[in-house]
Order: C-alpha cells, then sequence, then structure tokens
C-alpha cells in the first residue's frame, strides 16, 4: 500500500489529536481531514481504524456510506446544482443542462482537465428562491442561465 | 446620532447578495460621513424581498428590498436613512400584510435580533423559559409540554410529552438531548432559520428538555448543506456557556448542561432518528429496527430525547407563556402553530407561521400571492419528498395532521412546493423513485430495489403508451410492496407522491382517468 504524503499524514494526525477522545467522533474526524484536504485519503483508513478501535472495514463503509465524503482530490472548481423539488419549479432541470454545456460535462462529473466538477445537491434550503446553487463553497441563489454564464466565467479568468 | 441599519445575515439573503450589500452601505456612509450601525439580523422570512434592509426612523423599522449592491448609492441619495420614498421602499415592517397576518410564537424573534447577541435575546424574552423551567420539578415541566398539545414537528407529529415523559421515566446513569436539525425535506428552510436567526432559542428548549427529562448532554446534528447554520450554532453555543446558560451549573442552578454541534454528511436517511443516532455514533446511517424505542435505547444505547428543532424551539414559548397560550391556538389535534415554508413556483415564497387549520389555498394565494410564473398551479407538494402531490381541487384542506391525512396527504415539516401547469407528473413520480434509489439505507429490498424498478416502470408507461395500462398496475403493486414491506418512511412513504401523481393526474402516465379508475 501507497504510504500518504506528509501533507496528508500531517493532516490525518491533526485531525486524531483533536478527536480521539470524543465519544463516536468518526464524522467529526472525517470532516476535519476532509476540510483540510479536499478529500479523505485512501491510504488514511487504517490509522484512522486503528486510532478507533474499528477494522478496516468499518471505516471504509462509513466513509463510502456518505455522499459527502470522498477519496480522490476535488476538481479545482466544483459546482453543485440543486436537483430536489423545490428548484425543479423554478427551473433547474434546464438550468442543469445549461450548465452541462458550458462545462463540457455531465451532472456528477468532473472535466476532463479537472478545472471543473458538476455535483447534484439535493436542497441548500433555498427553496423559495431557487433555482439555488453552491459555486466553490458559496451559496447562490435566483440562479437565472445568463447569470450562471457569468458567474462560471468569472471563475475560468481567475 | 447613528441610524441603525439592519441587513440580514440568513443563507437565503447571502445566497442573494446581501453581504455585497452590507459592504455597500458601508461604503456609502462612510464616504458620506454618516455614521451608522449595522446590525445583521436573520431574515424576516419575506425571502423574495432578500436582501430585505431596515432602517430604525423614529424607533419604528422601516424596510427596503430588494436591495442590490448597484441600489445602494440611490438609496443613500433618496434618504433612507430617514425613511425617504424610494421605488424599493416597503413602508414600515410591521405593516407588511405578509408578516402582520401571521401568528408567530416560535419566530417571533427571527429577524429582529442580532441573532448572537444574549441581550438582544434576553431582551425579547429570552431564556425566560429556561428561568421558570429552573422553579419547576422535572414532572411539572413535562406536565407544561403535554398540556401545550405539541407534536414532533419533523415528520410524524408525535407528542413530544409522551417522549419526554418516557425519558424522564428510564432510570440510566446518563440520558440525552438530540436535535434533529438534518432537514433534508425539499421545500423547508424552517429549522435553517431557527439555527441561524435565533440559536438561543433552540438551545434553551434543549436546556428546558435537559432538566425535564435528568439529561446533561445534548447533540445537534446538522445537515453538511448547511454551514452557515452549523457556525452560528457553534458560536451561540460557545456564548451561551461563557455566559452561564450552559455549562457545569446552568444559572447557578447546580444542574449541568452541555451542548456539542455535529455536521452530518450528505445522507437524506440520517434524518430518521435511529440512523440518525447511528451517524452520531461515528458509524453509517442505517435505520435501526424499533423497538427498543430511542427514548429507552437511544444514542449510545441510552435513554434519549430525540426532538425536531421546530418542537424544540417551541418549548421555550410554552415554559415562559403557559401551555395555554400555546395551545389557544391550532385546531384539532393540532395544536399551536407551524411555520410553514412557501416555496417552489410562488412570486411570495417564505416563512409564514400560522395556526393548524390555515388552508393550503390561504398560503398558497393570499401569502405566496399565487405562481411566480403566472401561470395556474396545478399540483403541490405537501410534506417533502415523502410526501403526496395534490390538485387544486384539495387545496382548501385544513392545514391539520388528521385532517390532511384524511385526504391522503402528510403535513411533514411543514414545507408547501408549488408547481405551475407545465409540470409533468410522472417525471415528478419518476424523481421521487429516483431520490429513494438514492437515498435508500439499503436495509429492506422493496424499497432498495423496488424505488429502481419503480423508476423503470414510470419510464415505460412514458415511452410506450400501449404499455401504459399494464405497467400501471405493476406500479401500483409496487407501490403497495414499498408500503407494507419498508422498515421506515424513506421506503414507505416514496409511494405517496407516485400514487398521489398517479390518482391525480393520470393523463401524463398515458393513461386515461377511466381507465386508470378500473386499473
Ligand atoms: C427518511 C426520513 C427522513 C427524515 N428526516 C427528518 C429530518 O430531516 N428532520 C426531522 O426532524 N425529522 C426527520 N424524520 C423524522 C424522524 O425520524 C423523527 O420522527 C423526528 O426526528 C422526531 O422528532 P419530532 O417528534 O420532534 O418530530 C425523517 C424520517 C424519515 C423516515
Ligand atoms: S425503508 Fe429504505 S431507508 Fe428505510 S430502513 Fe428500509 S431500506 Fe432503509
Ligand atoms: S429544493 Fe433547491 S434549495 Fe431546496
Amino acid at each position: 500500500m501507497n504510504s500518504m504524503t506528509t501533507r496528508e499524514a500531517q493532516a490525518v494526525e491533526d485531525a486524531l489529536t483533536r478527536f480521539r477522545d470524543e465519544q463516536g467522533a468518526l464524522l467529526p474526524l472525517l470532516h476535519a481531514v476532509q476540510d483540510t484536504l479536499g478529500y479523505i485519503p485512501k491510504e488514511a483508513t487504517p490509522t484512522i481504524a486503528s486510532a478507533f478501535n474499528l477494522s478496516r472495514a468499518e471505516v471504509h463503509g462509513v466513509i463510502t456510506y456518505y455522499h459527502h465524503f470522498r477519496q480522490t482530490e476535488p476538481a479545482q472548481h466544483k459546482l453543485a446544482l440543486c436537483q430536489a423539488e423545490a428548484c425543479q419549479a423554478r427551473g433547474c432541470r434546464s438550468l442543469t443542462e445549461k450548465a452541462e454545456a458550458l462545462l463540457g460535462c455531465n451532472l456528477g462529473e468532473h472535466t476532463a482537465d479537472n478545472r471543473w466538477e458538476l455535483e447534484p445537491v439535493y436542497c441548500l434550503g433555498l427553496c423559495a428562491s431557487g433555482p439555488a446553487m453552491e459555486l466553490d463553497g458559496k451559496l447562490y441563489a435566483r440562479i437565472t442561465p445568463e447569470r450562471l454564464e457569468s458567474l462560471i466565467r468569472k471563475k475560468e479568468l481567475s | 446620532m447613528s441610524v441603525k441599519i439592519y441587513v440580514p445575515r440568513d443563507s437565503a439573503a447571502l445566497a442573494v447578495g446581501a453581504d455585497e450589500v452590507a459592504e455597500a452601505i458601508v461604503q456609502q456612509a462612510a464616504s458620506r460621513g454618516q455614521s451608522i450601525e449595522l446590525v445583521r439580523n436573520g431574515s424576516r422570512g419575506l425571502l423574495w424581498l432578500e436582501p430585505m434592509v431596515e432602517v430604525t426612523v423614529g424607533g419604528e423599522r422601516v424596510a427596503y428590498g430588494p436591495v442590490t449592491p448597484e441600489s445602494v448609492a440611490s438609496l443613500f441619495d433618496a434618504g433612507f436613512l430617514a425613511g425617504k420614498p424610494h421605488a424599493l421602499a416597503l413602508g414600515p415592517t410591521e405593516a407588511l400584510p405578509y408578516l402582520k397576518n401571521q401568528e408567530r410564537l416560535t419566530f417571533a424573534r427571527v429577524g429582529i435580533t442580532d441573532p448572537l447577541s444574549l441581550e438582544d435575546y434576553q431582551a425579547h424574552e429570552g431564556f425566560a423559559g429556561l428561568r421558570a423551567a429552573l422553579a419547576l420539578t422535572p414532572a411539572d415541566i413535562v406536565q407544561q409540554v403535554l398540556d401545550s398539545g405539541l407534536r414532533g414537528r419533523g415528520g410524524a407529529g408525535f407528542p413530544a410529552g409522551i417522549k419526554w415523559k418516557t425519558v424522564m421515566q428510564a432510570s440510566a446513569d446518563q440520558k440525552y438531548i438530540v436535535v434533529n436539525a438534518d432537514e433534508g425535506d425539499s421545500g423547508t428552510f424552517a429549522d435553517r432559520m431557527v439555527m441561524e436567526g435565533d440559536p438561543y432559542m433552540l438551545i434553551e428548549g434543549m436546556a428546558i428538555a435537559g432538566l425535564a427529562v435528568g439529561a446533561t448532554h445534548g447533540y445537534v446534528y446538522i445537515r453538511s448543506e448547511y454551514p452557515d447554520a452549523v457556525s452560528v450554532m457553534e458560536e451561540a453555543v460557545r456564548r451561551a456557556t461563557a455566559a452561564g446558560f450552559l455549562g457545569k451549573n446552568v444559572l447557578g442552578s447546580g444542574k449541568a448542561f452541555d451542548i456539542t454541534i455535529r455536521k452530518a454528511a450528505g445522507a437524506y436517511v440520517c434524518g430518521e432518528e435511529t440512523a440518525l443516532l447511528e451517524s452520531l455514533e461515528g458509524k453509517r446511517g442505517i435505520v435501526r429496527a424499533k423497538p427498543p424505542l430511542p427514548a429507552l435505547v437511544g444514542l449510545f444505547g441510552k435513554p434519549t430525547v430525540i426532538n425536531n428543532v421546530l418542537t424544540l424551539a417551541a418549548v421555550p414559548f410554552i415554559l415562559c407563556r403557559g401551555p395555554k397560550a400555546y395551545a389557544d391556538y391550532g385546531m384539532g389535534r393540532s395544536r399551536g402553530t407551524l411555520p410553514f415554508q412557501l416555496a417552489g413556483n410562488l412570486r411570495h415564497g417564505g416563512l409564514v407561521e400560522k395556526a393548524f387549520g390555515v388552508t393550503a389555498r390561504q398560503l398558497i394565494e393570499d401569502f405566496g400571492g399565487g405562481t411566480e410564473s403566472g401561470r395556474p398551479v396545478r399540483a403541490v407538494q405537501i410534506g417533502g419528498p415523502l410526501g403526496a402531490y395534490l390538485p387544486d381541487a384539495l387545496l382548501d384542506t385544513p392545514m391539520d395532521y388528521e385532517a390532511l391525512a384524511a385526504k391522503g396527504g402528510v403535513l411533514g415539516h411543514g414545507g408547501i412546493v408549488v408547481f405551475d401547469d407545465t409540470v409533468d407528473m410522472a417525471e415528478q413520480a419518476r424523481y421521487a423513485m429516483e431520490f429513494c434509489a438514492i437515498e435508500s439505507c439499503g436495509k429492506c429490498t422493496p424499497c432498495r430495489i423496488g424505488s429502481t424498478r419503480g423508476m423503470e416502470v414510470i419510464e415505460r408507461m412514458k415511452a410506450t403508451p400501449a404499455e401504459a395500462v399494464p405497467q400501471g398496475k405493476l406500479l401500483r403493486d409496487l407501490c403497495s410492496t414499498m408500503l407494507n414491506g419498508s422498515l421506515c418512511a424513506m421506503g414507505g412513504m416514496t409511494p405517496y407522491p407516485v400514487l398521489s401523481a398517479l390518482d391525480h393526474f393520470p393523463e401524463d402516465f398515458n393513461l386515461a382517468a377511466e381507465t386508470h379508475k378500473a386499473a
């Protein structure tokens, strides 16, 4: 098995120091690692498992069960478009097609150059002002196709 | 003297540029030599007007909205600091019919105060419920909650007082209060608005619950899609602890109560209470079989009160004003008020707290102002992704747990999602099955496999009209298997949106109204 990079190992160690003694704190630990690195390195599984007295399979099971956790590096920019009912009623289906065309990748995928990933999200709690989305961690509501395009262009230039 | 200006910090305001507006206001004020005091309040809930800026003029708050950063200079030019007219002027906030016609008990403070100010909170009855509870025995607190008629706001409507009583009577070395802040239902955002707009109310409700049942520790499980709610709650817990409202010695009573904020990780089913407990324990969020009830064997195997945010947020009012003041609102067995969330294709979407008994039509027309598209309403989904779609003919049903159930609907968490006549109801039904397939915890076959089969069947009905009748029958069989063979409401209630779409809108499934009745 490959070993973690120094940066990865440090992130895991820091998170373990914070959470290893807290009851049931596997999720906060995984969040802390992912918040630092953007993903949870596969190679961290054995370290986390032994610190929490769990089997590797248990830790792997938890990481893969939750939609939020990921084991691969994220693309440079992440666009999450709400696909849930209230946004459907406000036009998220056609907005999604527009985003797919602009970025050149399908919902749930990333672009070949890994500059962009386009993810579905099921409700951001902005249901009165949809379509709603999250772009690189910032929330946006009442998104028109024009607004979407200009926000993407702005990121492209940055 | 400096003028007080309010710019909301609620996510729904931030997502349409509230921070940029606040920044522009500060800049304009500075360049004009105007002294202002900027308060970042919660949202008043008139979400189509966000960012809605308020200015205090002669002791009264006057509103402007929706404000853009570009319009700020013209607001200053027009004299909005003195409440002068402007194209965006809305008049005195309290006089806006949308607000004036509500019955805000839980949302009384939201949008009015600075969410993190303990002074503001206490100046508006904050912690009065906790102080009252500290003078009562646990049994008396539970009795007040029972007398208020408060039922769980997370969906099932189970009486809160009965749950609390069970936990109170259980003997254990440790008990827990768990707040279900997973709010996964599309069309709902009231939990989020409470956490971002009045976090101490939830903290107070939790502390009262702790006193009532003898729990010294509470957890708030907040969905990861709500980063602002997480950070406001974390800061509120820190401040409340530092000020002695939480900690080893709550308000000098000798009683302890601490709160931990936990972030979820994007699994809808973790809103189901037992899956939530598994997740809090650091496991996969798989639903547990009941019994045992969480009230007896809950978090880490200990007796646990698990309640929705709105359930616990209603408690401080009940303890402060008395159970009767709360129970005086409502109809039948649905006592008190419900913060309804108007969403989807509406001109005036937002938060409307009303006593139970208001009709969907009143909410949609009188408050919501009809569809934003200007087209007729065709279908309304009430109660989230597991709730039924109602046609126009059923919109006069009073919003009450029993009355809605009698019409095949569910009230759930009070979310109301409106669709106009461009909606394809077969597609909505297909989506309901797809959502179930994506979010199923995988424990039961009807839910895990049935949902995928359901999607395929609906796709076939749409693609091949000649197949619609036999496939429609198959869909009904499938739904009845899911209804009867699922451990929790994920698989057990996904048939609600599907069957209601099929019953009320058969033409969208290539079925004639008569054929479908015969089928
Ligand atoms: C699939 C599923 C998702 C649920 N999601 C939530 C949720 O997000 N928030 C919530 O309060 N209750 C949710 N519930 C209901 C909870 O299981 C439970 O009834 C509730 O937390 C009890 O609190 P209450 O009595 O205060 O409503 C969900 C139930 C199911 C079956
Ligand atoms: S109905 Fe679905 S979500 Fe609920 S326990 Fe069964 S498989 Fe899990
Ligand atoms: S449905 Fe899109 S934000 Fe709620």
